[in-house]
């Protein structure tokens, strides 16, 4: 009862956060939505005594995946009045398509094209048990290669958007921590009743320039 | 289950490589000034790869499975292997040359390489689907960032983002294969798959599914009609890279094919044959007919490999030992000739730029005769003029589809061939019937020298190693056919 319950709880936030993220004007809300469904869909998992995949779920998606995206949705600067406005155009298709995949799922789940294959028996202990038993002992091999394939993604990536610019001011803590206050703020009088653009350039000029670039090699 | 030295021994050379790969990734880290850097850290690689070289000949020769059955090492994969470790080295010492615009001089660049190498390396061993597309991977993957490696070349980048695209589409084709095949078969064990095989009719899904692996596993060798790719890429890429290119990967991405179709498909040959008899004959044509249009060298060489995937194909769709050992002969003489097409391909520079077009190559034998003749044994070789090294693949090949029964796919390839001998030959006659006001560069590395002088022995003396090439051929394609299990 209590469970059912939760299932159309969950169910239900989870279409209906699918929905927004597709017809919220906002980007940066559709990721927010995005978020949401995957946290739904976490509870679901959850609910059919999947907690690893909910848990994975929940860090993957969640806390790496959404995060980029919204990274890419804010900084990026893409016009998406644009991308949307094929919306109409693009309708008929992506119905023909979206019907597919659902005459596709009906298919597998009442058909028998998949009967060769064997479900595993179901054990007494918990599926993050179950995974931690094979992944490093059965799966030694495979884990290990991915571990390479992550280590060649992050060299590509830093390889390819790392560049040697000229002029890049970097920060040196070293030297701002060693130098004297005496090096770094000079202590102006500035006579009452006259506004900073008054005073002599040449000292503003110094205490500006001292604070910013004090510490910069 | 717990592991033994019996998983690690047959893995040795792959073992080795994956950490001197990680300490290489601190030394480039930390090694200081970029382009010195680069050098010690190819230096490195080369030493490197000797080792595993040297440490895959000392490795146990009896066929034997790692890591739960995940892993085969037998003659098949120790014979590809050789060839992808001494293609990876002649790449590798190609790109260790004065600088140039055309080269690339970060550390990355040899360490992206190294690990590309063990990952082709692992493709060779695949013999689960999950080590399949694992090794794919981490092939795939460095060779996508070293196409975009020089991040100031427009092309370079549009090389790197067009392969990464296509690339990961194909992987996508060949999972969406392997699903289909896990599906029906229940195991993704190449030998759990052949022996469920064995029994009954085969599903609508399953033939799907294989032919959605051997379509995934065709862009990664780029025959057509999955070969977009190919020419953009080569054309694009700094020219050391599209060197690597052009010599390894293929190589194991054809080893991964033979291993796939021999060994899990191995009881269905009627029904993969057609698909790669299809394949054979596109890439035939179009690598033929696509050349004669270019203007560019690489683009042509780009097109030159895809009629040589359509040949070995050729060779592959025979399903029988003898097609499996022609196409390791084709795929050996394969590696030869990139090496030293290549070399003398990277040595065409005017002023120290790189100068890339056919017509540069006017006068070479006037300017430079020991590269003309060079280039000519290579074309030669490429065009399938006996007694070189491509003669006899060509030869083992279409004699291999012929004794399958296929002989309208061998006259078509012998058609094909002399099609191509169009443009192989008219480099030679830019060589040495015409003139040039604008001679290339004169300096000509020593890496150049021995990478082309090795090639070039290895290709005329190929007959005279051909007794011993035809055994190991012979055995390995027995391992292949199902002697390891």
């Amino acid at each position: 009862m209590i469970e059912a319950l939760f299932f159309y709880l969950f169910a239900g936030i989870m279409l209906a956060s699918g929905l927004m993220v597709v017809v919220s004007r906002n980007p940066v809300y559709s990721v927010l939505f995005l978020i949401l469904a995957f946290f739904n869909a976490a509870g679901l998992f959850v609910l059919i005594g999947a907690e690893f995949l909910a848990m994975l779920l929940v860090v993957v998606y969640v806390g790496a995946v959404a995060v980029l995206f919204l990274f890419v949705v804010m900084m990026l600067d893409i016009n998406f009045s644009e991308m949307r406005a094929g919306f109409q155009k693009y309708l008929p298709l992506g119905l023909i398509v979206g019907g597919i995949l659902v005459f596709e799922l009906v298919a597998a789940m009442y058909g028998d094209v998949f009967k060769g294959a064997t479900l595993p028996e179901a054990m007494d202990i918990s599926n993050t048990r179950a995974l931690g038993n094979v992944i490093y002992t059965k799966y030694m091999y495979l884990f290990q290669v991915a571990g390479l394939i992550l280590l060649v993604a992050m060299i590509g990536a830093i390889s390819l958007t790392m560049r040697k610019r000229e002029g890049v001011r970097r920060q040196s803590v070293a030297a701002q921590n060693l130098r004297s206050r005496a090096e770094t703020v000079e202590v102006v009088s500035v006579p009452s009743g006259s506004s900073p653009e008054n005073l002599s350039t040449a000292a503003v000029k110094s205490t500006k320039t001292t604070s910013r670039n004090g510490g910069n090699t | 289950m717990a592991f033994q030295m019996t998983d690690i021994i047959p893995a040795l050379p792959e073992i080795f490589l994956a950490g001197l790969a990680l300490v290489l990734v601190l030394v480039a880290a930390f090694g200081g000034e970029e382009a010195g850097n680069a050098r010690r850290v190819t230096r490195l690689s080369l030493v490197g790869i000797a080792i595993a070289v040297f440490l895959l000949v000392q490795g146990d020769a009896m066929p034997s499975l790692a890591f739960g059955g995940m892993f085969a090492a037998d003659s098949f994969a120790f014979y590809m292997k050789a060839l992808v470790l001494v293609g990876t080295f002649a790449a590798l010492l190609l790109s260790l040359r004065p600088e140039g615009n055309d080269d690339i001089n970060k550390p990355e660049f040899a360490l992206l390489v190294m690990l590309a190498l063990v990952g082709m390396m692992l493709m060779i061993s695949a013999d689960d689907l999950l080590a399949l597309y694992m090794g794919i991977e981490l092939q795939s993957l460095p060779l996508y960032v070293v196409a975009a490696m020089r991040t100031n070349s427009l092309r370079s980048s549009e090389a790197g983002l067009k392969y990464f695209l296509l690339g990961a589409l194909s992987s996508g084709m060949l999972l969406y294969g392997a699903s289909l095949v896990y599906g029906i078969c229940g195991t993704t064990d190449f030998a759990g798959i052949a022996a469920s095989l064995s029994s009954g009719d085969l599903p609508v899904a399953f033939i799907v599914g294989m032919v959605f692996m051997v379509s995934g596993l065709a862009f990664k060798v780029s025959a057509a009609p999955f070969h977009m790719w190919t020419p953009d890429v080569y054309e694009g890429s700094p020219t050391p890279v599209t060197t690597l290119f052009a010599i390894a990967p293929k190589v194991a991405a054809m080893a991964l094919l033979m291993r796939l179709t021999y060994g899990a498909f191995g009881q269905i040959a009627d029904q993969w044959s057609q698909v790669l008899v299809a394949l054979s004959i596109a890439s035939m044509a179009v690598g033929a007919l696509g050349a004669i249009m270019q203007t560019d060298i690489k683009r042509m060489m780009a097109y030159s490999s895809i009629a040589h995937m359509g040949y070995a194909l050729a060779g592959l769709a025979a399903g029988t030992p003898a097609g499996a050992a022609g196409v390791m002969i084709y795929m050996t003489g394969y590696v030869f000739m990139g090496a030293g097409t290549f070399a003398i391909i990277l040595l065409m520079r005017r002023d120290g730029q790189a100068a890339t077009k056919i017509v540069d190559l006017k006068g070479l034998s006037r300017t430079h005769p020991l590269l003309a003749i060079g280039l000519l044994v290579m074309m030669f070789s490429m065009a399938g003029i006996p007694p070189l090294a491509g003669f006899f693949g060509k030869w083992y090949v279409f004699l291999a589809a012929v004794q399958a029964g296929l002989v309208p796919l061998a006259v078509i390839g012998v058609v094909m061939s002399v099609v191509g001998a169009f443009y192989y030959l008219r480099i030679i006659r830019l060589m040495y019937f015409e003139d040039t006001d604008a001679p290339l560069d004169a300096e000509i590395p020593a890496v150049n020298k021995l990478v082309l002088g090795v090639s070039m022995a290895v290709i005329l003396l190929f007959f005279a190693g051909l007794g011993g090439v035809l055994t190991a051929t012979d055995t390995a394609a027995i391992a292949l056919m199902g002697g390891a299990r």
